[in-house]
């Protein structure tokens, strides 16, 4: 391991050391009781004694997190397709995807929660499609459509179909611009699932654990939630620069 | 082994007959060419000047089979070209290597539409093979951006050439270099049509150039585009690069100076002798 690979992993792990003791001094300072604000301290017994429901909740946020991601790659990328392929159904689609994406997900919860009743998974994995899938099909779109007429003729005039086209060069060409989308899609989608978990009634994952927090003003339990939502939602993101690595990795300039 | 000019050009490879053109756009149709006339016997590398956006881009879109004409005919030996079709290579002014694949992949490409179940050895080795003809080798495994502009320009030389094309489409291939770089790259032409034989189609703004690399120069009109004037080039090759400063070469240069002032309506008198 270099010096360089040790200061990586290091320099993170010493921000968190020194965040969680001015946390810890301050509460201490101004003498705060559990139930106005936790400490870190205060942290590890809550989550602890919940470990068993940290485990099940984490599990829901993190499957239906996944799922709902996935179903905004597909249909995100299926969106970019079509818009970066056609002028007329870009020009066609666009304001509607834009006007889609402007609405405030908040306000769409508990109208997908009333034409859904009960449907909690559904509901769940529904609002962190829908809010999403937008800047994959951007991503998508401007990637297809700013192709250089170039890249595409080589292979069309050796008589390559439209989809080998798309499937040797195209595709490829987009994918740094995909991941980069995928980075901030992984984030939103995650606030999806949570914004449901915490709002719909009887939920569960995370979001509900946090609620149930709040209801019982258990104000370490909460503290701790949060606390492991911020390290699922490191966990998501890192995977998706793992695979950014595997996939598009010839995209990073390569230090000369 | 100096290669000929063939004196009688037997086979024509290319022919293209009265050839008109007009793009569609926003504001009517906009006449790209107009009776266009043109022939390339096989072998023969021939280069195309004209004035910027007289239709030279639009004309190598016609011969590769991308596009067709409004009217007149495009054929290639003695046929139509209706398709794009697997013998054709072409380069740009933009190298268009894919920056997710090594320099040896890259030159393959072709291969892998155009011969799918050529096996994957014989395809690497016929890339490798061409990549040392243009001084390319040792950097078969490393990336497009790693190389310089002279030497990626090489590389997609090598892809444009490696599934044995019968014709050569090069538009601007090396507009984009500096001088010398430009000068290395045109007497690796002359090396490759006897290592290589081939027959080429040059779009290119520099007279020099054309007159260095071609057996025939066509001078295009302004647009509408048509075929303006076309001088012969007999000179055995492969030529050295002080060819270019003889008589006659000096000579050769300012009729085409010349007729390209006429193309761009500032010459003397209007002369259309095609
Ligand atoms: N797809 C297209 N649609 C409309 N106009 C085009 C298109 N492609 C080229 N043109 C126009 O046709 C003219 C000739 O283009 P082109 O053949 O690329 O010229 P050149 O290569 O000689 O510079 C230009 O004026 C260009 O703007
Ligand atoms: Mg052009």
């Amino acid at each position: 391991m270099t010096r360089h690979d040790l200061q990586k992993i290091l320099s993170p792990i010493i921000a968190i050391i020194i965040v969680l003791a001015l946390w810890e001094f301050w509460v201490w300072y101004m003498g705060w009781p559990t139930y106005k604000m936790a400490a870190p301290s205060d942290l590890w017994p809550a989550f602890w004694q919940y470990r068993e429901l940290f485990a099940i909740n984490a599990w829901q946020t993190l499957w239906r997190t996944v799922v709902g991601l996935g179903l905004a790659v597909v249909v995100g990328t299926i969106l970019g397709m079509i818009m970066g392929l056609s002028r007329v159904l870009n020009d066609a689609l666009y304001p509607l995807l834009v006007g889609f994406n402007a609405i405030p997900k908040a306000t769409v919860v508990p109208v997908v929660a009333l034409i859904f009743i009960g449907q909690h998974d559904f509901n769940t994995i529904l609002v962190a499609f829908m809010i999403s899938f937008f800047p994959i099909s951007v991503s998508i779109a401007i990637g297809l459509s700013t192709l250089e007429p170039e890249y595409r003729d080589i292979l069309r005039s050796l008589g390559a179909s439209r989809l080998t086209v798309f499937w040797k060069i195209a595709l490829p060409k987009t994918l740094p611009e995909f991941f980069g989308a995928l980075k901030v899609a992984v984030t939103l989608a995650f606030i999806g699932t949570n914004l449901v978990e915490i709002v719909a009634p009887h939920g569960r994952g995370l979001g509900s654990l946090f609620d149930s927090g709040r209801i019982a003003s258990n104000y370490p339990l909460m503290f701790a939630v949060l606390i492991a939502l911020a390290v699922l939602g490191i966990l998501l993101y890192y995977i998706v620069v793992a695979l950014e690595r595997i996939f598009a990795g010839w995209a990073e300039r390569r230090p000369t | 082994m100096p290669y000929k000019v063939l004196k009688v050009r037997v086979t024509k490879l290319i022919e293209i007959k009265g050839v008109s053109h007009s793009y569609k756009t926003a504001a009517g149709p906009l006449p790209v060419l107009k009776d266009l006339s043109l022939s390339i016997a096989e072998g023969d590398f021939c280069a195309v000047v004209g004035p910027s956006g007289c239709g030279k881009s639009t004309l190598t879109r016609l011969i590769a089979g991308l596009m067709f004409p409004d009217s007149g005919e495009v054929l290639l030996h003695g046929e139509q070209v209706k398709s794009p079709r697997k013998s054709v290579g072409m380069a740009f002014q933009n190298p268009v290597l894919l920056e997710w694949r090594t320099i040896l992949q890259n030159v393959i490409l072709p291969l892998e539409i155009v011969a799918p179940r050529m096996p994957k050895e014989q395809k690497e080795e016929r890339a490798r093979a061409l990549l040392a003809m243009v001084g390319l080798q040792g950097f078969e495994g490393k990336r497009p951006s790693e190389l310089s502009g002279g030497m990626r320009q090489r590389a997609s030389l090598c892809r444009s050439l490696v599934h044995k094309p019968d014709i050569l489409i090069l538009d601007e291939p090396f507009g984009a270099l500096d001088a010398f770089t430009r000068e290395d790259l045109w007497q690796l032409m002359h090396q490759l049509r006897i290592d290589e034989p081939f027959t080429a189609l040059l779009i290119t703004h520099d007279l020099r150039e054309s007159v260095y690399l071609a057996d025939q120069v066509v001078v295009l009109s302004g647009r509408p585009a048509t075929t303006q004037f076309v001088l012969d080039i007999d000179v055995p090759g492969p030529r050295p690069i002080d060819m270019l400063y003889s008589m006659q070469a000096v000579e050769w240069l300012a009729q085409l100076r010349n007729q390209i002032e006429i193309a761009q309506g500032r010459g003397g008198e209007k002369d259309m002798t095609a």
